[in-house]
């Protein structure tokens, strides 16, 4: 049998403690990254068993999925959302957690924030309970989302109980089009693959267009490997990662630094590395995307016709979003654009949107909120005077958190409307009860705002 | 964890595809700190009118027809986020199994750790199942978890499990206990591998 190794196999296998018989393998965890919503019936179950946390100095908590994006300075409103933020605290304190909760310089939605503070380092095991956990792999790291059972087991013993999933290749070489994003590719190889097909595997990205791509592209990629139900998603780390990491607050230093890069730049998959299924996409194949229906498989290029029905689901997906085969998506009636979440609220994704906003005004039917990922990149907005443009336009600035991603805050679509939104998930009433989501990119989200439709794009090359 | 050996009941037919944990559970319904009372918002937006919170009568839970143990859904079950209140509210509602051709990996995973078992078929038996169980609601299922055998009306289908899981299952066992039990092998595992505790040598 070949020796060759997949860079899942290899970081993979540096985490094996054991092998369970005829069962799955003891696998050790690096970092693991909580917040206020799946962690506190973990530490009940803690504390009911009489354990203590195990290694609290891998752990790293936020509060970021139900926090208003308004006055973050007040007491949170909401009873039930302030009981989870005030738990996570008390949590936190009681276990020796460092905690950058609301009003801390590094709080934010808790995927942007462990990568801009050098976390999230290339052949780490990384795990949330967030199934957006997913988009540490952009550094070369084995990073999954898990339940709250397993949230427990990781407080308890720093490992968890896995078995080793199959691996598969997404490779995507070519030239990109204009105004084609990271997050255009996600959604165009999701809407080939399906919504299962990655369910089981551990999906590495491979070919030009990732390797020429920003840590930000990377990680919005990564982001949505769940998406087609992969657990975890990874990009072999070069250069650009080193770049990214190198300096970060947490980054390692000095000698340390030195050793590991030797390290990292062993971390990718061998040449003749065998994957257990493999996709291949031509890039010039990929326009602008969006999503017309109640999955974010059912996507299509922005300048095509609105499918017909494959089956019962799909029309069931069609009703719920009050469209028929053959509207074209500019006459979808858009209100709503969102731009934010744990895919898209980095800075590069500002960057993009106001470049395209500056000296322009938002439509006047539309509500355009912004909602920056984290503190970090709220500070850099302002720093960078993007707040000026955004502003102008009449967009409105929100406080970092998930917010209408999953509107667990009061960050909701109304019934019935239609929202372009930069988020992940575009599933029944995701942003609220009744809400229609169409995903896109920063750059779409941008352009529907401002020409209060979503927009024909013309010169392709 | 409560223990599961043997299953016979009468199942409940749910056959969209592609229901994800956005639709098991919403989002606004995770703002609780206990693992109690989620079953009353299970399907919570298929299930009660959005305006109304009448119970919608088009909806397979509010149908007096249907009942059971056994959850019959369609393909690729359990799709989407990572919550396990997901699986917590199936577990509350009564369900002590769920059949689809295909379940999402982290649901199988946080099901499993509830005690709540996925039973994956062909799909060809989850249509004829399916199918069965729509036309007569007292179709009697059984599901042997020792066996690995699930069946109706004489129609018998294997499915996988984990013979760790297996164990846990029968056993009530979970994973917090195995894994406390490691602590010395990963106590060593750390020493040669975390820059950190390399120190303490």
């Amino acid at each position: 049998m070949s020796q060759s190794k997949t860079l899942f196999d290899k970081v993979w296998d540096a985490h094996v403690v054991e092998t369970v018989p005829d069962g799955p393998q003891v696998i050790y965890i690096d970092k693991h990254l909580i917040h206020e919503v799946t962690s506190p019936q973990a530490f009940a179950e803690l504390e009911a068993r009489g354990l203590e946390v195990f290694r609290p100095n891998q752990i790293l908590a936020t509060a970021d999925h139900n926090v208003p994006t308004l006055g973050q300075e007040l007491p949170i409103r909401d009873e039930l959302s302030r009981t989870q933020v005030q738990q996570l605290t008390e949590n936190c304190e009681k276990n020796n957690i460092e905690l950058y909760g609301l009003g801390h310089q590094y709080q934010g939605i808790v995927h942007i924030i462990a990568p801009e503070l050098g976390i999230t380092q290339p052949g780490m095991s990384i795990v949330c309970g967030d199934s957006h956990t997913s988009t540490h792999g952009a550094f070369g790291a084995i990073a999954f989302g898990i339940g709250t059972s397993q949230v427990a087991q990781v407080f308890a013993s720093q490992c968890l109980l896995m078995n080793k999933p199959k691996s598969m290749r997404v490779s995507v070489n070519g030239k990109l089009n204009k105004d084609v994003q990271p997050k255009d590719v996600i959604l165009y190889i999701i809407s080939k693959v399906g919504t299962d097909s990655g369910t089981g595997y551990f999906c590495e990205y491979a070919g030009n267009v990732f390797e020429e791509m920003s840590m930000e592209g990377r990680m919005t990629v990564c982001n949505m490997s769940i998406e087609m139900g992969a657990r975890g998603g990874m990009i072999a780390p070069d250069e650009t990662t080193f770049e990214y990491v190198k300096d970060k607050t947490f980054a390692p230093k000095g000698e340390e630094w030195t050793e590991k890069i030797e390290y990292w730049k062993t971390l990718k998959s061998d040449s003749d590395a065998i994957f257990d299924k493999e996709f291949e996409f031509s890039a010039e194949d990929i326009r602008p995307m969006i999503t017309y229906g109640t999955n974010p498989g059912m996507g299509i290029s922005i300048d095509s016709k609105i499918p017909t029905a494959q089956n019962e689901s799909e029309e069931k997906a069609l009703k719920y979003m009050g469209l028929n085969a053959g509207q074209s998506t500019s006459d979808i009636k858009v209100n709503y654009v969102f731009i934010g979440s744990c895919t898209n609220a980095r800075i590069e994704d500002f960057r993009s949107a106001a470049t395209y906003v500056k000296g322009k005004q938002k439509a006047e039917n539309i509500v355009a909120w912004l909602v920056p990922g984290s503190q970090k990149v709220a500070k850099q907005i302002y720093e960078e005077g993007l707040d000026k443009v955004f502003n102008d336009a009449g967009f409105q600035i929100r406080q970092p958190g998930c917010s209408a991603c999953l509107a667990m805050n009061d960050d909701k679509i109304p019934e019935g409307e239609y929202c372009v939104s930069t988020s992940n998930r575009n599933f029944e009433g995701r942003q609220g009860q009744g809400a229609r989501t169409l995903l896109a990119s920063p750059l779409t989200a941008a352009k529907v705002a401002v020409e209060g439709r979503i927009p024909a794009f013309e010169n392709l090359n | 964890m409560q223990k599961l050996v043997l299953i016979k009941s009468q199942a409940v037919p749910l056959p969209s595809e592609n229901i994800d944990t956005d639709q098991i559970i919403p989002a606004r319904f995770l703002k609780s700190i206990s693992k109690e009372g989620f079953g009353e918002n299970l399907f919570r937006d298929w299930r009660y009118n959005v305006h109304t919170n009448e119970p919608n009568p088009d909806f397979v839970l509010n149908n007096s027809k249907y009942s059971g143990e056994i959850l019959v859904a369609g393909n690729n079950f359990g799709c989407g986020s990572s919550r396990e209140h997901a699986a917590w509210s199936l577990t509350d509602y009564g369900f002590k199994v769920v059949v689809s051709s295909y379940f999402a990996d982290i649901f199988k995973g946080n099901a499993l750790n509830n005690g709540l078992l996925p039973v994956k078929v062909s799909e060809d038996y989850l249509k004829d199942l399916m199918e069965t169980i729509t036309q007569n609601p007292s179709t009697q299922i059984t599901v042997d978890i020792e066996k690995q055998r699930i069946s109706f009306n004489d129609k018998t289908e294997s499915f996988e499990l984990d013979s760790y899981k297996k164990i846990c299952l029968i056993n009530g066992y979970d994973d917090i206990d195995f894994l406390t039990s490691k602590k010395e092998a990963i106590q060593k595992f750390e020493q040669k591998t975390q820059r950190v505790y390399e120190q303490e040598l």
